[in-house]
């Protein structure tokens, strides 16, 4: 049974199908806790982006290097880090993908959904780290059925 | 023996090529890349393609990727596109990044198609 928070820090490899396991078993924490399906749904695509931007662009598919998971949730929020070990970036300088001939691009719009489907965001440690926060809408009381 | 599962369907209608997406979560890298190997050669040539996603229910930002590639080459044929049957989250990520502004998008394949006539 889970109980009303939940903390881990994990170092996985940089690997997506490895994260995937991760944001598995903190998605199937989101639903026993009860939060909405829409907040469910927003976890999932955030972390699904998070994790890809960390291999792809941050490790720049090396395997070698890891990602770090950093999260707490509770009944009230989901509140996760996520640190590769990359060269970082300057998330000021990111493009719009909305902006004109951005829009025919083939990549760019993983930070954009995590702005929009997340309640809070934040770069730190020179891009390498994103901070997200998701509170649960429905506010579920644990453990009751 | 590996069981291969088919990632997409496929069905001809009057003057569109109807293709479904199968897969009810649309991440795997490899999946991606399945799904694309199986509808280019269907655009080879000048094609009307629908592409229905009644049966999806998430996807990353990868699939979009895809999508315009898979517009770029239909509109390099001077065919058409329309994607059909999208479900209201799926179509918030698609608001989301304007996308919905770039692709025609469908109440289901029946409009679709006529859509096309």
């Amino acid at each position: 049974m889970t109980s009303g928070c939940t903390h881990e820090k994990i170092v996985s490899r940089g690997v997506v199908s490895d994260l995937r396991k991760i944001c598995d078993k903190i998605l199937s924490i989101a639903v026993s806790l009860k939060y909405s399906k829409d907040d469910i749904f927003a976890m999932h695509l955030a972390m699904e982006e998070a994790f890809i931007n960390a291999v792809k662009h941050g490790n720049n598919g090396d395997i070698e290097k890891n990602v770090t998971i950093d999260y707490t949730i509770t009944p009230e929020k989901f509140d996760i880090s996520v640190i590769d070990e990359g060269s970082g970036f300057t998330p000021e300088t990111l493009a719009d993908p909305r902006a004109g001939d951005n829009l025919f691009k083939t990549s760019g719009r993983g930070v954009l959904l995590i702005k929009s489907y997340m309640d809070f965001v934040e770069h730190a440690q020179n891009g390498r780290l994103v901070h997200m926060v998701k509170k649960n809408t429905n506010k579920a009381i644990p453990g009751k059925a | 023996m590996n069981e291969v599962k088919p990632r997409i369907s496929v069905y001809y209608a009057q003057n569109a090529t109807v293709v479904t997406l199968t897969d009810e979560k649309i991440l795997e890298e490899g999946d991606i890349k399945s799904i694309e190997d199986s509808i280019m050669p269907l655009i080879e040539s000048r094609v009307n393609l629908v592409i229905d996603f009644s049966e999806v229910q998430f996807l990353s930002s990868t699939v979009l990727g895809l999508l315009i590639r898979v517009s770029k080459r239909i509109y390099e044929q001077k065919g058409r596109l329309r994607l059909c049957s999208i479900g209201p989250k799926i179509y918030d990520i698609f608001k989301i990044t304007r996308l919905d502004e770039v692709f025609e998008i469908s109440e289901d394949a029946k409009k679709a198609i006529k859509s096309l006539a």
